[in-house]
């Protein structure tokens, strides 16, 4: 393959993978402290929504990627008083979730749809995108895909090195030991939620803000229920989980190239295709029985008192 | 004042349970009213609207009939998963998929008789539907995968898929350039219960599909079998239940119910394939599923007022301008309540010190 073609690609690739790595990364927080929360796509939307218009309101993308982070806390807190304060079921909760969420970004967005607000734009990062390929790939991109970088070892050393991470991991492999050992397994759990939730707003704005400019309505289109797939590829570990959600990006990016050089396969067997994959990748990575990696207590309610 | 939460010892009395559903409804009609009226409509006007838009005259009611009849049968497919524990989120695919099966039936065989060609159309819907579910069951049960997102990630593939068959090999030629397949012959449509009425013999379907069901959990040994593994899926396998096999039938069983939505609606509401059709039915029939607690009798009603809804939503968007995104937040906001006010059947609520 041309190297004129490949470049392009792959820096597309890592552009179009951010947004569902930082969702996925959220969904793996929340997941270690036991909880399951299928909403990621409705938290992704609400996020997306609330980023577009911030960034249109007050032309401050930063602002707008942190309110999306916000707002992202605060859909998911709905899902942290249903199954924590209520014992309701997580699953149905979590699809309850995926349907206010995008029903609500869509809702609000009607008035918005085809209109464009300020976002990122790339910024080469002096020295470092002079590396030949590699600099054009990692290191010409907007300040969102930086930042991605820098999370997944962040989140190891959370998980590792620090009390509250291995707190966190701890209720979610085994609630009732985390008490008897004397930690406080609703606040940790209110902790994977509402982090969780910071990162999956944050994934929606990367989407309306650094990936488009534009709004349009189900702008996320499944991205959420791709980040819940990539935690299990990834084993719950954050580093793994780069590599899935570039696999995705580059499948995205593959798809959207073809479709534009005019090549001779049906556009809906192309769209097809990301999803397709969703499941190919998920079909091996829990074939090797390494989904033993989830948190043991992953979806299981603590009940009150015990 | 301090509260406690202390596990009921008898169960809730019937009229206390329906009380809490009807607030936690209460709820969120509040909750959606106010996202009404912050975008403009007044909630009460908007409420009203909505309501006399669904219910509100014969021909409202017929609407939330013919609309409630998929959402029925997906609905009915959801429960039979739901009550092994086994979470198919994939009706709007395997419907879709029904909808596929049932139109590549009718576009063979143009010339045959009514007797002839529904019956096949329908086999071959609820097959198409049926392998559309098998499929995450069987990766589930072999290779250890999740149903939840393969399903899902199915609905996507589905979609896509029915799509490339009207923009393709089934194209109507004569279709402008729509992406529509050929209308149907007037043998291969369900028609109207009567000339007067616009709601048609799906409806029969429904019935007769549902009693069957609840013939097959009440007086069937599979039926018992899944109802015990739903309870305790280790325990089930421990007695010697073959859990690997129910989960790939109720999965079948459900897909093949959403499959046969999918050739009732193709075939008398739509009378050809065409994308437009795939509404979200398949998601509407979760929120359906768990709000009559996987009850057949319940899912009957509760398909019926969501149907309303989603008529009402539309008149709301024509007459008031409204999103037609709005029913998705009434949806998800009735689940969402309805799912906490499950607390209270449970538990009960008590000043501490007191029991």
């Amino acid at each position: 393959m041309n190297f004129d073609i490949l470049i392009p690609l792959l820096a597309a690739t890592v552009l179009s993978g951010t947004p569902v790595l930082y969702a996925t990364l959220g969904e793996i927080i929340t997941e270690k402290s036991g909880v399951l929360n299928l909403g990621v796509e409705g938290v992704m939307m609400l996020g997306a929504f609330s980023a577009f218009f911030v960034a249109a309101a007050t032309g401050s993308p930063w602002l707008a990627f942190v309110v999306a982070g916000v707002v992202g806390m605060l859909v998911v807190s709905l899902h942290g008083v249903v199954c924590l304060w209520f014992q309701g079921n997580q699953v149905v909760s979590g699809l309850a979730l995926t349907l206010l969420g995008s029903g609500l970004a869509n809702y609000l967005g009607t008035p918005y749809v085809g209109t464009k607000a300020p976002g990122f734009s790339a910024v080469a990062l002096p020295g470092l995108s002079r590396i030949p390929a590699l600099g054009e790939i990692f290191f010409n991109h907007d300040p969102l895909v930086y930042l991605s970088y820098l999370l997944p070892p962040i989140l190891w050393f959370f998980f590792h090195r620090t009390g509250i991470g291995l707190g966190l991991r701890a209720v979610g492999e085994n609630p009732a030991a985390a008490r008897a050992a004397g930690l406080n397994v609703q606040r940790l759990r209110w902790l994977g939620i509402l982090a969780g939730g910071f990162f999956m707003g944050l994934g929606g704005a990367c989407l309306s803000l650094a990936y488009t400019h534009l709004w349009t309505s189900s702008l996320s289109g499944g991205r959420g229920w791709i980040a819940v797939a990539l935690v299990i590829f990834a084993f719950w570990r954050p580093g793994r989980a780069v590599f899935g959600a570039w696999l995705f990006g580059g499948v995205m990016a593959l798809q959207l190239r073809l479709q534009a050089s005019g090549a001779h396969v049906s556009s809906s067997l192309l769209l097809m295709l990301p999803y397709a994959l969703t499941v190919i990748v998920l079909v091996f990575s829990s074939a090797r029985r390494k989904s033993n990696a989830a948190p043991a207590a992953l979806g299981v309610n603590v009940e009150p008192g015990e | 004042m301090q509260l406690q939460i202390l596990k009921r010892t008898r169960r809730i009395s019937f009229s206390g349970a329906v009380a809490v559903f009807v607030s936690a409804i209460l709820l969120s009609l509040l909750f959606s009213g106010i996202l009404l009226s912050l975008g403009g409509t007044p909630a009460v006007a908007g409420f009203s609207t909505l309501f006399k838009g669904g219910f509100g005259s014969r021909w409202a009611l017929e609407d939330s009939v013919l609309k409630a009849i998929p959402i029925f049968l997906c609905s009915l497919g959801v429960a039979v998963a739901f009550r092994l524990k086994v979470w198919n989120i994939g009706a709007e695919g395997q419907y879709a998929l029904g909808a596929i099966g049932a139109t590549g039936v009718a576009l063979a065989f143009p010339d045959w008789p009514s007797w002839a060609v529904l019956p096949l159309m329908a086999l071959s819907a609820a097959c198409a539907g049926g392998i559309w579910g098998l499929i995450p069951a069987l990766l589930r049960q072999k290779m250890h995968t999740n149903e939840i997102i393969v399903t899902l990630m199915f609905n996507y593939i589905a979609v896509y898929l029915l799509q490339y068959l009207v923009l393709g090999v089934w194209r109507d030629p004569n279709s402008h350039g729509f992406a529509v397949s050929a209308a149907f012959s007037d043998a291969a449509i369900i028609g109207p219960l009567s000339d007067a009425a616009s709601v048609h013999w799906g409806l029969v379907h429904c019935i007769v599909l549902g009693i069957l069901l609840l013939l097959f959990f009440r007086y069937t040994r599979i039926g018992y079998e899944i109802k015990a593994a739903g309870e305790n899926m280790n325990a089930a396998r421990y007695a010697g239940i073959r859990v690997d096999f129910l989960v790939c039938l109720v999965m079948a069983i459900s897909g093949g119910l959403a499959g046969w939505a999918g050739f009732v609606e193709v075939s008398a509401t739509v009378n050809q394939l065409q994308p437009s059709m795939l509404v979200g039915y398949g998601y509407t029939a979760i929120v359906v599923a768990w709000l009559a607690r996987l009850n057949p009798a319940g899912i009957a009603v509760t398909s019926f007022l969501l149907a309303g809804l989603r008529v009402g939503v539309e008149s709301l968007q024509l007459d008031l301008q409204v999103p037609a995104d709005f029913g998705d937040i009434l949806e998800g906001s009735i689940l969402l309540m309805v799912l906490a006010a499950g607390l209270f059947l449970e538990y009960r609520i008590v000043r501490k010190g007191r029991t």
